[in-house]
């Protein structure tokens, strides 16, 4: 489904990733570790389009076709989704109309009629559900005043409602009690599929306990160090990043 | 016109306007308004007109727009055709009694099939100054200080009508009064209109005014509006302005509020060429309460001025400002906001905000607010921001799978909307949202069926 080939990427000339090499298989969870500064969440961002990196070399395919050349948009009609380490508060913009607007635009993409009011708020109702989200909630404007669980929260229902292809949750766990944790988990386990993927960037293991990964990936320095399957996770967890950066203090 | 070399006073060349034309005004307009007249002329020409010296104008040079050869009207006018077969205002569901004026002039009132209270006057300023001397006498000129405006000075000069609405005690009107400007003379022209809104105690009014232009010439719009909100009474004051890139247009509004009363303005500027808003507020009893909202659009070359002056006078009084800009090309703003708290205005609550977006590098906004503090006791703020489109937010819509364009006029909308919500009258607040929208598409805001008679 993803394929990223020595990608290297740097903003306003500083290197923040020195030849990234990934493969992700419909159906597979990778995470990715690692500590802070590591270069995780510039992954994250360049794979959903963000502006402001500078892609120096490599490249990424995406079902088969290259990814980097395409808007943000065009490329959440295909099927990728960010969920988002800082979702952002946009006062004004009520949640009902941007999120009714987002799933228009990919029925649009598919060929598909645009949902009516009604059909959209019954779609709306129903995956409010999986995430426990609040009604009160929906009826604010994006984000505004949310807590930060329930921010999180609120990505995962968007997510629900878009049904990406490959999810990306950068640090979806940060700033989540425990409760919060298992509800954003138990969403993306439900959403999970045969067709789709997942990459899942966190710092802690603790969210690994909850969304099982197939493969392990460690970042330090804009390199991925090491990869394993999910135990490498736990040996993080018990050992700390020390290790990782002792055996890479070589590395530029 | 100008002759190359040779300098042209235009404070003077309209001193002269004013001696060939005072037989027409001490034959055809009311005493009242002629006695004002000798002294706005002293006032206006020691002041002269605005220019970039004047602290008060800094931002909005008018001596280009009167340079300008313009017809004056100082007579009413025959109109050859039925106004209200050119113009329908096609709000829906928007019920109000509906004034209409046409280049300064009053022309009609319609009431709503709402039985007028008695006492209740709507009418021609020429008319009613004739048939109520008194009443018109005791508040004309009081508020409009022709010595500290030149604007102010000029309007007074040459007034000869305007509105008049007067609501008695106790009165609450239903329906809002609908008053429509219209500009549409045979050549381009100076036009002058003086208003006055009289409020009485414990009376209730909203007041929706819309200016519009029907034809493409050149407009040079000077109009004051004294509005007396009297003790316990409450005033909605809705200003939707839309008029052509050939328009000049200085409103000056003034306030007067009694003691417990209440005065919301809303001054929307969709569209004109150069817009000067004067707004002067004074919460002259206790416990009375103004908020002013406002909320432009410019692009092109496009220029919009809100030049806002609030006096608490008395204790626990509350004043919110809150105004926007949207400036898109070459287009140009400027805010001035002055609070001013007396000595014995203990108690006071007074906000400011202004909050302006600009789309290019070109555009170009002059904020200036101004605290005059003199009593112990208040509670003050103020605040100004000139941004851009926030990127994070933009980047978080597209995300979804929102086209760019699309992410960039919900953000836009977003931003009006704090200042539209504030329109008490559902119909009018929908249709402006309506019509924000769709300037800020880039499409015409037009909000009513003008378009067949123009391409304004």
């Amino acid at each position: 489904m993803l394929s990223i080939k020595d990608l290297c990427v740097s903003i306003e000339g500083k290197e923040i990733l020195n030849g990234i090499n990934l493969e992700i298989k419909a159906g597979e969870v990778h995470a990715i570790m690692g500590p802070n500064g590591s270069g995780k969440s510039t992954l994250a961002n360049v794979l959903a389009g963000k502006e402001g990196y500078e892609i120096t070399a490599g490249e990424v395919t995406y079902l088969g076709e290259d990814l980097l050349d395409q808007a943000p948009e065009d490329r959440a009609r295909k099927g990728i989704f960010l969920s988002f380490q800082y979702p952002v508060e946009i006062p004004g913009v009520p949640m009902v109309n941007f999120m009714k607007t987002a799933v228009n635009e990919h029925r649009k993409f598919r060929g598909e009629k645009p949902l009516t009011a009604g059909e959209f708020l019954k779609l709306m109702r129903e995956k409010k559900k999986l995430v426990e989200l609040d009604t009160e909630l929906t009826n604010r404007s994006v984000n505004e005043g949310f807590s930060g669980g329930e921010k999180k929260k609120n990505e995962i229902f968007q997510m629900a409602l878009l049904e990406p292809r490959l999810s990306i949750l950068d640090e979806t766990d940060s700033g989540l009690d425990i409760d919060a944790l298992k509800i954003v988990a138990h969403g993306v386990n439900v959403l999970k599929s045969a067709d789709t993927s997942t990459i899942v960037v966190t710092h802690y293991q603790r969210l690994l306990d909850y969304i099982v990964p197939d493969r392990v990936h460690v970042l330090y320095k804009g390199r991925i160090v090491r990869s394993a399957g999910k135990e490498l996770a736990l040996e993080l967890e018990e050992k700390g990043y020390e290790w990782i950066k002792k055996e890479n203090a070589d590395q530029p | 016109m100008t002759i190359p070399g040779v300098v042209i006073d235009h404070t003077l060349r309209l001193a002269d306007h004013f001696r060939e034309n005072e037989m027409v005004f001490s034959q055809y307009s009311p005493a009242l308004l002629n006695r004002r007249r000798e002294k706005a002329l002293s006032d206006f020409m020691r002041q002269g007109i605005p220019g970039r010296k004047n602290e008060n104008y800094k931002y909005t040079n008018l001596q280009p727009s009167f340079a300008r050869d313009l017809a004056w009207l100082h007579r009413r006018e025959s109109t050859e055709f039925r106004l209200t077969d050119v113009f329908k205002c096609d709000v829906p569901q928007l019920e109000t009694h509906l004034m209409l004026m046409l280049n300064g002039w009053f022309y009609s009132f319609q009431p709503k099939n709402e039985k007028l209270p008695e006492g209740m006057l709507a009418g021609s300023l020429e008319q009613i100054s004739r048939e109520h001397p008194e009443l018109v006498d005791a508040c004309y000129g009081t508020l409009a200080d022709t010595a500290g405006d030149p604007l102010a000075a000029l309007n007074t000069l040459f007034a000869s009508d305007g509105y008049v609405i007067r609501i008695p005690s106790g009165t609450v009107l239903n329906h809002p009064i609908q008053i429509i400007n219209i500009l549409q003379t045979q050549e381009s022209s100076s036009i002058t209109q003086r208003n006055l809104v009289i409020v009485e105690p414990g009376a209730e009014v909203r007041l929706i005014v819309c200016d519009h232009t029907l034809n493409l010439n050149h407009y040079l719009s000077n109009s004051v509006t004294e509005v007396f909100v009297g003790e316990g009474a409450a005033v909605d004051f809705y200003t939707v302005q839309n008029q052509h890139n050939h328009t000049t247009s200085v409103h000056s509004a003034y306030f007067h509020l009694n003691r417990d009363s209440r005065l919301t303005t809303q001054t929307i500027t969709l569209h004109g060429g150069l817009v000067r808003n004067n707004l002067t507020v004074v919460l002259d009893g206790e416990n009375s309460e103004a908020n002013l909202y406002g909320m432009s659009f410019m692009d092109k070359r496009q220029h919009v001025d809100n030049f806002l002056r609030v006096e608490h006078n008395k204790p626990h009084c509350r004043s919110n400002q809150h105004f926007k800009n949207v400036l898109d090309d070459e287009s140009s703003g400027a805010f001035s906001g002055r609070i001013h708290v007396k000595r014995d205005a203990q108690k006071s609550n007074a906000y400011q905000r202004n909050n302006n977006l600009l789309l290019t590098d070109k555009a170009l906004m002059q904020t200036k607010p101004q605290l005059i503090i003199e009593a112990d006791d208040v509670k003050c703020s103020h605040g100004a921001t000139i941004g851009q489109i926030n990127e994070e937010a933009l980047f978080y819509l597209r995300t979804r799978g929102i086209e760019e364009s699309q992410a960039r006029l919900m953000l836009m909308n977003a931003f009006s909307y704090e200042v539209v919500r504030q329109i008490g009258i559902a119909p009018l607040r929908d249709r402006i949202s309506e019509l924000v929208d769709k300037r800020l598409r880039g499409d015409m805001a037009r909000c009513h069926e003008c378009a067949y008679h123009c391409d304004c």
